[in-house]
């Protein structure tokens, strides 16, 4: 392996061209060739021997990271004048240009424009160094609090709940003990404990100590309490402690339990309360609740789809309810669905049966459409507006009919504002312009007039937020047409230089166009994400939403989009996929339920998110992208 | 101590360090700058050496004359010195063999190849009376076409070449010859790999080969072991003969010897391999840059070499360690502390406390026999204690009759004091001993103090205003203090670059700082300002230390010195030269007399304050050493490299007694607890673990071979000796402090 290497660094040598065009830049034309050979490996000589020694004060600085300072403070050390401008912390974005055969890589400097600069509010000050103290270990045992690392990382909480017989391995086995240790027990006992129980498979203990037991007795006394600002506080914890993952058996039957239980009697309060907990639990990212999921997933749906939830229905806002709960699966199905659990599917197989049934109550109708139309807006449109004259007619025959129940209407009443609202942006989307009422009055039913107006508000609205997207996303959108180019092998005078726009460079800059997002999502869980995209079947799903949706947001040049468009495409759901509800679409096509492909694939009914922070992820996916094309032109023939 | 009790001896003290100085320095930097690399046989051929080499300067003068077309100035010259007009014709050849070795006059005429021999066995005088003589170098002769005494002054030996073609037919000769020999010698004959490799490609990039470098290196550095490879990096950027004018690794190669631990039949097979091929190549590299350290007995195993190696200039020459280190405790003063103890704060602060029975307890039977491996209470002399410090003395007794007693069953609790919102700049972080006080050393140039305590940080009012109050009250301590200036922090602006190292004072009066910027300040911590700015390091100073009893510090930096300052003077006392990089942290031994410097050369040097000569020479890293401790007792050191091992060693046998794996990245940190049983280690790994040091020694036999050879048998018990890792959330253990109650305090920044 060493071999393979020590080579490669005998003979880094910059490029002669490099020469020549530093020449060049400080006026001396004509270099010979071997000049410029004597001068790039002295140059290189001089640039390794400056690199050591920068990374002589990282090591003192105490950092993992080369930063340009140590550079500079190398400078120096040689007695050479530092570089001056160049202060990012972090690293420098080069953009890369070509052109006449010829490469550059240079160091964009925007023109600023002062009355922008003048008219932005003030940046927050940054804070200033502060001490804080907290305990890393008690006598030998450390603590589980949000200042420590979670005691057992989500992957061991993983690997213990899929695999645990590999606990019993010898090599885990002396790893376990070494923790063991860690926590206060002596080596000795450790040993024994080695020797005594190397065959045995180890049993997951679930006792608590008695510092558990009362967190877990306040913690759930508050979240269904009165005091409502105990309650905030308690989710709080919930939602961020990192030691919870010894008591989540128990949370999940507490609201297993109490959903149950609170079902039976309508206390809407209740149930809010627990359904909070479920969604505390979903945001903190160190448990791993997969394991819990065939008990939290039935109270949710139960929530979404009970006939009734309150004592009053026709009084009390069990609406909400029902709309959280909806959002809550969701976003489990975004998280926990995989192709062995096919989570999605069969939550959009329950929602679609007994929406489809004509005896189900207008409440568990509200419900089914929720929860389907919180999948996303694939699920929307191959579900809900072929049904849309169907469900117009029905709600026609309560509001027009003679009052049966006021319970009923009011159904009917959110029944239908829910539909709108979901479609409408939906259709307002895929629609091909004009809005013509007596058009949608024959397409969708009585709702159609009622839609139209909807959509056009949805458009106009759409039309501002593309600029404001525009505006910020300039930078990521110039580089597609070019790629589109290379792609289809249209050599134009672009062609020669599109694949390098794939490189890093120019994916530098895209990142560069929002440096200090503090909520960027981390390359890692992109990552995963494009991975996961380009494997399944689904990806030709995704392939034309996004096709459609680029073509939405950028401008006409990507309109005439043609097949060679996708490994494009799909580069952008992996980065919406993170963002919006665009993942569960690829799940939706196999549940295969009626809908016609050959319609989706005209109208593209696909929806970007509006993406301000999706910058930095469209990198991630642009590297990946190369290698994932292929599959994605398969996979797409067959449809 | 030997208490200095009145305030005038004090100044004669100092007096007397001056004139010691004044002695020593020059005689202490001589012998250091000539030690490491020119010779193996020191004094012996120290004299004749001199001649040699001011006869060889002469030449080079005269050469550069020639050359710059003075000859009149050449004559003068010449005649001055009383050399014939032809003996400048061939002063090359001469200061190839004598520039490199010290012996002088192995000369043009082919020299003689029995002196050569005789060169490398001095070590052991009676190891080759009987070597058949080689025969004569003749490459030295070929030599003289050079004509660049400036270079040749440093790269002399570099100028002897052979055919480049054969140079991989010598290495791989000789490799196949070591593979075939037994299996009991190949593991020591197999050291011989790397310094061969290092100066046959230097001689061939000397000799403007360049590409048959290159192929010579990418052919044969693949063999080379894993912990060189930085040093292969900075080789191999190495391809130009002006490349190695400037070069500092170069001139490490060049000027110190490699020194290697060979038994005596491994040599001898060595040697009749090379005589039989006539291999006078390799032969000659061996006599010229290698110092072959022979000892009698049992070849060596493969991992009691790797154990020792990797170090700059390979293992330290046995009788490098053989100087008698006085590593105990000195004794501790006769101070009474009040017997009805607790509540006797009062009386405390009068400052004198009263005369009563000695207390019982361990301290007290300590300091009662003077331990025969301490030093003299006064060869160092030391500050005299203070009313102050006989308090601060009185509350750690106080505070060690309440300390924890560790142990694998006993294990600390862990406080860690994360930085926030420090954007990657903290560089440095110090306790002051009673850990009240926490300073940090930032990369943008400041020094910031926080009080941990609820008692606030406050400034001593401005002058004018002291003159204003009652110098006779009883609280006057108190009063001089602004309370206006009360804050929980403090900043200190003064350096003008990163710092890099931190140390408070015993007595909490003074921090000390070193940065980047090449000082090394004084801060009061009463003021709150700058005291001094000691300057001296030309470069950075990575690392500054108080001693343990005040009043002198050590420092050392990128200019591979350490120096040893007293606060009141603003030169130092002392410089201790021979590391062959960077000082990357130093350390005080307990008792003052002794400082322990690691470097970027993988090695740690321990250096007696008194005479600044090196003492111990420690090898076994295989990258820079960033942290050192001391245990309590002085007995032992542990240190930590970005190999991400800790090592530990007996300082009075000079071996390594230990080898902690666990951590994957630099160690920074490294802290004994109070009574020496637990060694704790923080990385950048994020990771704070915790080890038992007394199993650690306990296991370690030392037979009086061992000792006497230096070959230790490390036991393979990582493992057993971890008693737990304590992993932090995406912060780098850069400090770890005990506190008197043996409370580990761990700092580093949290870096999200």
């Amino acid at each position: 392996m060493a071999e393979e290497r020590r080579p490669k660094q005998c003979t880094v040598v910059l490029p002669t061209e490099s020469m020549k065009a530093m020449a060049e830049s400080i006026g001396v034309g004509q270099l010979q060739e071997e000049s410029c050979a004597a001068l790039s490996e002295e140059v290189s000589y001089r640039i390794k021997e400056i690199a050591q020694d920068a990374l002589k004060f990282m090591h003192h600085g105490k950092r993992c990271k080369l930063t340009t300072s140590d550079i500079d403070h190398a400078l120096k050390l040689k007695n050479v004048e530092p570089l001056y401008g160049f202060q990012s912390q972090e690293f420098i974005p080069f953009r890369f240009a070509s052109g006449g055969g010829r490469e550059l890589h240079f160091y964009e400097e925007k023109e600023v424009d002062l009355s922008d600069i003048i008219n932005t509010p003030l940046p927050r000050v940054p804070l200033d160094v502060s001490l804080k103290a907290h305990w890393l270990s008690i006598e030998g045992v450390q603590p589980a609090i949000p200042e420590n690392p979670p005691p057992a990382p989500k992957e061991q909480q993983k690997a213990e709940s899929t695999e645990p017989l590999k606990a019993v391995k010898p090599g885990q086995e002396e790893e376990g003990g070494s923790i063991q240790k860690g926590q206060g027990a002596t080596s000795a006992e450790a040993k024994g404990k080695k020797e005594g129980l190397m065959r045995m498979k180890p049993r997951s203990t679930h006792e608590l100590s008695v510092e558990q037991q009362l967190y877990y007795k306040e913690i759930t006394e508050a979240c269904v309490g009165s005091c409502e600002a105990k309650r905030a506080e308690a989710l709080q914890s919930i939602a961020t402690d990192p030691g919870l993952y010894q008591m989540l058996p128990r949370f999940s039957t507490f609201i297993s339990e109490g959903v149950r239980v609170n079902v039976v009697q309508n206390n809407l309060a209740l149930l809010i309360y627990l359904m909070r907990m479920v969604k505390a639990l979903m945001d903190n990212p160190t448990l791993y609740l997969e394991k819990y999921l065939h008990e939290l997933i039935p109270a949710v749906v139960t929530c979404i789809v009970s006939k009734q939830l309150c004592l009053r229905p026709d009084v009390d806002n069990h609406w909400a309810l029902r709309d959280f709960a909806a959002r809550l699966m969701a976003q489990s199905c975004k998280t926990f669905s995989t192709t062995t659990n096919n989570i999605q599917s069969r939550i959009t197989k329950t929602f679609t049966k007994s929406w489809m049934d004509d005896k189900t109550q207008w409440t568990t109708r509200y419900g089914c459409i929720a929860g389907l139309s919180e999948l996303g807006p694939d699920v929307i449109k191959t579900l809900i507006l072929p049904r849309l004259t169907v469900e117009g007619a029905r709600i026609k025959s309560v509001s027009d009919g003679p009052v049966v129940s006021n319970i009923d209407k009011i159904g009917a009443d959110h029944v239908q504002s829910l539909l709108l609202k979901h479609c409408a942006s939906v259709i307002a989307k895929t629609r091909p312009l004009p809005d013509n009422v007596e058009q949608y009055r024959v397409d969708y039913g009585y709702l159609g007039p009622m839609l139209c107006s909807h959509v056009v508000k949805a458009r106009a609205q759409a039309a501002l937020q593309a600029q404001q997207v525009n505006r910020t996303t300039l930078t990521i959108t110039q580089p597609r047409p070019t790629l589109t180019v290379s792609q289809s092998g249209i050599g134009g005078s672009g062609g020669s230089r599109t694949p390098s726009i794939i490189k890093v460079p120019s994916s530098l800059t895209l990142m560069s166009t929002r440096p200090g997002t503090p909520t960027q999502p981390s390359p890692p869980a992109t990552k995963y994400i494009v991975m996961a995209t380009s494997s399944g079947a689904s990806s030709t799903q995704q392939v034309i939403t996004l096709s459609s949706s680029s073509a939405s947001s950028v401008t006409s040049t990507v309109a005439s989009a043609t097949s060679t468009l996708q490994p494009l495409v799909k580069l952008e759901s992996g980065g919406a996929g993170s963002l919006g509800g665009s993942r569960p679409l690829q799940k939706y096509i196999v549940v295969s339920l009626p809908t016609s492909t050959s319609s989706s694939l005209e109208s593209k009914s696909g929806v970007l998110p509006p993406s301000s922070s999706t910058s930095p992820i469209l990198l991630e996916a642009g590297m990946k992208m190369e290698r994932s094309d292929s599959p994605g032109a398969s996979t797409q023939s067959p449809h | 101590m030997a208490a200095v009790q009145d305030g005038q001896l004090n100044l004669e003290v100092e007096k007397d360090i001056k004139t010691e100085i004044t002695n020593d320095d020059s005689g202490n930097i001589n012998a250091n700058s000539s030690s490491p690399g020119s010779t193996s046989s020191g004094g012996k051929s120290k004299s004749p050496a001199g001649s040699g080499e001011d006869q060889q300067t002469l030449l080079a003068v005269l050469q550069f004359l020639k050359r710059n077309k003075l000859t009149e100035s050449v004559d003068i010259l010449r005649r001055e010195a009383g050399l014939s007009a032809d003996a400048d014709d061939s002063p090359i050849s001469e200061s190839a063999g004598a520039g490199s070795s010290g012996a002088p006059n192995v000369g043009a005429d082919g020299g003689d190849a029995n002196s050569l021999l005789s060169r490398v066995s001095i070590a052991t005088p009676a190891a080759l009376p009987a070597t058949a003589p080689l025969a004569p170098p003749k490459v030295v002769a070929a030599s003289g076409g050079e004509d660049q005494p400036d270079v040749n002054v440093v790269l002399s030996a570099y100028s002897q070449q052979g055919d480049p073609v054969l140079y991989p037919l010598y290495y791989n000769g000789l490799k196949k010859f070591i593979e075939s020999v037994l299996d009991c010698h190949r593991a020591e004959l197999s050291q011989v790999f790397y310094p061969l490799f290092v100066h046959m490609y230097l001689e061939l990039v000397y000799n403007n080969h360049e590409n048959e470098a290159k192929q010579f290196f990418e052919k044969f550095s693949g063999d080379q072991e894993c912990y060189y490879e930085e040093d292969l990096r900075i080789l191999s950027s190495m391809s130009k003969k002006e490349h190695m004018k400037g070069n500092e690794t170069m001139l490490d190669f060049r000027t110190s010897k490699f020194v290697l631990r060979i038994s005596r039949d491994s040599y001898q097979l060595l040697k009749r391999h090379l005589q039989e091929r006539q291999n006078n190549q390799i032969w000659n590299i061996i006599q010229e840059h290698l110092y072959i350290d022979i000892f009698d007995g049992m070849p060596r195993s493969k991992s009691q070499i790797d154990a020792m190696s990797g170090s700059l200039a390979g293992e330290a020459k046995r009788d490098a360690n053989k100087a008698k280190v006085f590593y105990g405790l000195l004794k501790e003063p006769e101070i009474e502390v009040p017997l009805d103890d607790e509540d006797e704060e009062a009386e405390n602060e009068e400052g004198k406390p009263k005369k009563k029975k000695p207390k019982k307890d361990s301290m007290g039977s300590k300091s009662k026999k003077q331990d025969p491996n301490a030093p003299q209470q006064t060869r160092i002399p030391l500050p005299e204690l203070k009313d102050s410090d006989k308090l601060d003395k009185i509350m750690n007794m106080k505070e060690a009759t309440k300390k924890i007693r560790l142990g694998p069953d006993n294990l600390p609790s862990i406080c860690f004091y994360s930085f926030l919102n420090a954007y990657q700049g903290l560089t440095a972080v110090d306790f002051t001993d009673d850990s009240s006080l926490i300073a940090g050393g930032f990369a943008d140039s400041t020094v910031r103090v926080w009080s941990v305590t609820p008692r606030k940080l406050r400034r001593v009012k401005s002058a004018a205003d002291l003159s204003n109050i009652d110098k006779e009250s009883d609280d006057v301590l108190e009063r001089i203090m602004d309370e206006k200036t009360a804050s929980e922090s403090k900043i200190l602006y003064g350096h003008s670059g990163p710092v890099y190292g931190i140390s408070f004072s015993p007595d909490r009066n003074y921090l000390l700082s070193s940065s980047e910027d090449g000082t090394v300040r004084l801060w009061s911590l009463q003021t709150f300002t700058c005291l001094v700015g000691y300057k001296g390091h030309n470069y950075p100073v990575w690392d500054t230390q108080f001693s343990p009893y005040g009043y002198y510090f050590i420092s050392g930096g990128h200019d591979r010195v350490a120096r040893l300052w007293a606060t009141d003077h603003y030169q130092p006392l002392r410089m201790f030269a021979g590391h062959l990089a960077d000082i990357t942290c130093t350390r005080f031994h307990p008792n003052s007399n002794y400082v322990a410097t690691g470097s970027a050369d993988r090695t740690i040097r321990l250096w007696d304050v008194l005479t600044g000569n090196c003492v111990r020479i420690l090898t076994g890293h295989k990258g820079p050493i960033h942290s050192l401790a001391f245990s309590p007792n002085g007995k032992f050191m542990a240190s930590g490299a970005t190999d991400s091992r800790v090592l530990l060693w007996d300082i009075g046998h000079g071996l390594m007694v230990g080898e902690l794996k666990g951590h994957t990245d630099t160690i920074y940190a490294l802290k004994f607890s109070r009574d020496g049983e637990i060694l704790a280690s923080g990385s950048m790994d994020n990771t704070v673990k915790l080890w038992d040091t007394l199993k650690a020694f306990d296991d370690v036999e030392l037979d009086d071979f061992t000792a006497a050879t230096g070959h230790i048998h490390l036991p393979e018990n990582s493992q057993e000796l971890l008693l737990g890792t304590y992993m932090t959330k995406s912060t780098p253990v850069i400090h770890l402090h005990f506190t008197r109650r043996n409370l580990l305090l761990a700092a580093g920044a949290y870096n999200p």
